[in-house]
């Protein structure tokens, strides 16, 4: 079974072809991330209406790079939530008319189902039962995943997700939007013990986050220490602070993860979501899971952030299992993930 | 020729089927439900002509300007069967579809076709019929507020639209000698159908990522300037 995946949920339009016994045949995608870079976020409007304009091309460039004909094709998954209902209309709309004029069925995939199983598509997958932590901009999730739908939220952030954390911090020390990539670049050559940031619910017992703090506490580090300092020094001190920062969301995230861990009593955890990518992140848990004798899994880093692959994969496991939608195309742009049904 | 079209550019959700003129529609009246009812009014029309898509010789839909996320919902589903069927497309004004539906219903030959914007603006155009009885724009479509809208030349125009519903006592004022049709008057795709395949007819049919909207209102965000 040959199943194509649409993701349309935010800013990156992606598609992507998966076989069940071939594995990913190809891939495809484009990003609009200059398209809102001149806003300062996200612009829904602009986002939906990127979205059509590209989808079409992408699919085209996908089968000509796979050089697969139509009639190949067996199933169709578009992501249908979470995520911004003018965006994910037109990947439904789109996914849902393509199964209906070839014949095929459809699936509306969860969003955070397709980043929390992209680790299956590496050479070397995780293996049922492990511990996800989700983290992008969009989400922080720590999540008990026994089997393909059958998910249990162990925490979340109760303000600011990680990656949103990033991006403000980034912006107010003035380095752009979406500034969390340019943030961990300028944190490697800053001094990790100049300053020490808070490491945010860590001192009390449960598995939620808060990164809201953090934002601030790096804004008051900067007035404080930025005074009459012009040129290096000031590029240094924002070095620092972004170090600092970055310390201790990886800190507080790895501390999460480690108690869910043990509260789940298994080996394996998985990273997914732009935030996996960051390489202090990754370090981080592989030496944590080096001492706890379990392994750490993330994605190809195109595979952390938003990508077709994930959905094509999410939609293959749930089309081959018998699942799949009628004809109309319902999105959900709040979907709790424990509301899934199993595989 | 077989066409299939579909509307959602409102309040309305339509299908339409021609088979050499002649018409079967599905419409209801159904706000927010668009995703849920078109593809269904699709597949009921094809199955009752025991037709497959790749057997269409085009498809043809409502490419606005109307409601956003409407105009985009009937494009992306056109999209995907063109992409799917490979076939040709015929992107119809939403404010000519109207116009057209208000010369099949109600006989007009001069109309003047306007759909609610918010925003305290109204999507306008002014249509007049052709040799061949269907509706052509004389000038184009805008988006304007009702105080600013070009007045009409001559007589005989008859005003349709949700437009009309919103902006009433503006627009009775502004154009005394327009006969506004009372009541909600939605898009049909039967007209979208018809248009659309005169358009097809003549060889102008688009590909899939040419089924794109018309929004007239682009200016949607404002860009951050330096502090």
């Amino acid at each position: 079974m040959c199943v194509i995946g649409i993701e349309t949920s935010c800013d990156e339009t992606g598609v992507a072809l998966y076989d069940g016994e071939r594995g990913l045949l190809g891939h495809q995608l484009y990003s609009q991330v200059a398209l809102h870079a001149g806003y300062g976020g996200v612009v829904p409007e602009l986002a939906s209406r990127d979205h059509v304009r590209k989808l079409v091309p992408l699919l085209r460039g996908l089968l000509e790079q796979v050089g697969l004909e139509h009639d190949a094709i067996s199933g169709v998954a578009y992501t249908a939530g979470p995520g911004l209902a003018g965006a994910l209309l037109v990947g439904a709309a789109l996914g849902r008319s393509l199964a209906w004029a070839w014949d095929v069925p459809a699936i509306g995939v969860h969003h955070m189902e397709g980043h929390l199983l992209a680790p299956m598509l590496e050479p070397a997958p995780p293996a049922f039962p492990f511990v996800a932590l989700l983290v992008s901009g969009g989400h922080t999730q720590l999540v008990e995943v026994a089997g393909i739908g059958r998910y249990r939220l162990l925490g979340q952030s109760v303000d600011d997700a990680a990656g949103e954390a990033f991006d403000k911090t980034a912006k107010m020390l003035g380095l752009g939007y979406p500034g969390g990539p340019v943030l961990a670049a300028r944190a490697e050559r800053g001094d990790p013990t100049r300053f020490r940031f808070p490491r945010p619910m860590t001192d009390r017992p449960g598995l939620d986050f808060s990164f809201s703090g953090l934002k601030t506490f790096a804004l008051t580090t900067l007035q404080r220490e930025s005074a009459g300092l012009g040129g290096a020094e000031l590029e240094q001190l924002k070095d620092d602070i972004a170090r600092a920062f970055e310390d201790a969301v990886v800190d507080t995230l790895a501390i999460k993860c480690r108690r869910a861990l043990e509260a789940s009593g298994v080996d394996t955890l998985v990273l997914a979501g732009g935030v996996s990518a960051n390489r202090r992140l990754q370090a981080r848990v592989d030496l944590m899971m080096a001492e706890r004798g379990g392994r750490a899994c993330y994605p190809r880093a195109e595979f952390c952030t938003d990508n077709g692959a994930m959905i094509a994969y999410a939609g293959w496991q749930r089309l081959h299992a018998g699942q799949h939608e009628g004809l109309s195309f319902d999105i959900r742009p709040r979907w709790p993930m424990e509301s899934l049904p199993a595989v | 020729m077989k066409v299939l079209a579909i509307d959602t550019t409102e309040e309305g959700c339509s299908a339409a089927l021609s088979l050499d003129g002649e018409v079967s529609q599905r419409f209801e009246h159904a706000p927010r439900r668009h995703s849920e009812l078109i593809l269904p009014m699709m597949d009921e029309l094809l199955a009752e002509a025991g037709l497959r898509p790749a057997q269409l010789d085009g498809l043809a839909f409502a490419r606005g300007p109307g409601a956003f996320t409407g105009v985009r919902i009937a494009s992306a589903v056109i999209q995907g069967v063109a992409l799917a069927a490979d076939l040709p497309v015929a992107p119809v004004s939403s404010l000519r579809a109207l116009a057209q539906r208000a010369r099949r219903e109600l006989g007009a030959e001069r109309v003047l076709a306007a759909f609610d914007a918010r925003m305290n603006e109204l999507y306008w155009a002014a249509c007049e019929a052709d040799e061949a009885g269907q509706m052509q724009l004389s000038g184009q479509e805008q988006v304007l507020p009702a105080h600013a809208l070009p007045l009409p030349d001559g007589d005989d125009w008859v005003g349709v639209g949700s437009g009309w519903q919103a902006y009433s006592e503006e627009l009775a004022a502004r154009m005394p000698g327009v006969s506004i049709h009372p009541g909600a008057f939605w898009n049909h795709a039967w007209d979208v159908a018809t248009l659309g395949a005169s358009w097809l007819a003549s060889g102008k049919g688009v590909a899939a990522e040419q089924a794109l909207p018309v929004y007239l209102r682009d200016q949607v965000a404002w860009k951050k300037t330096a502090s």
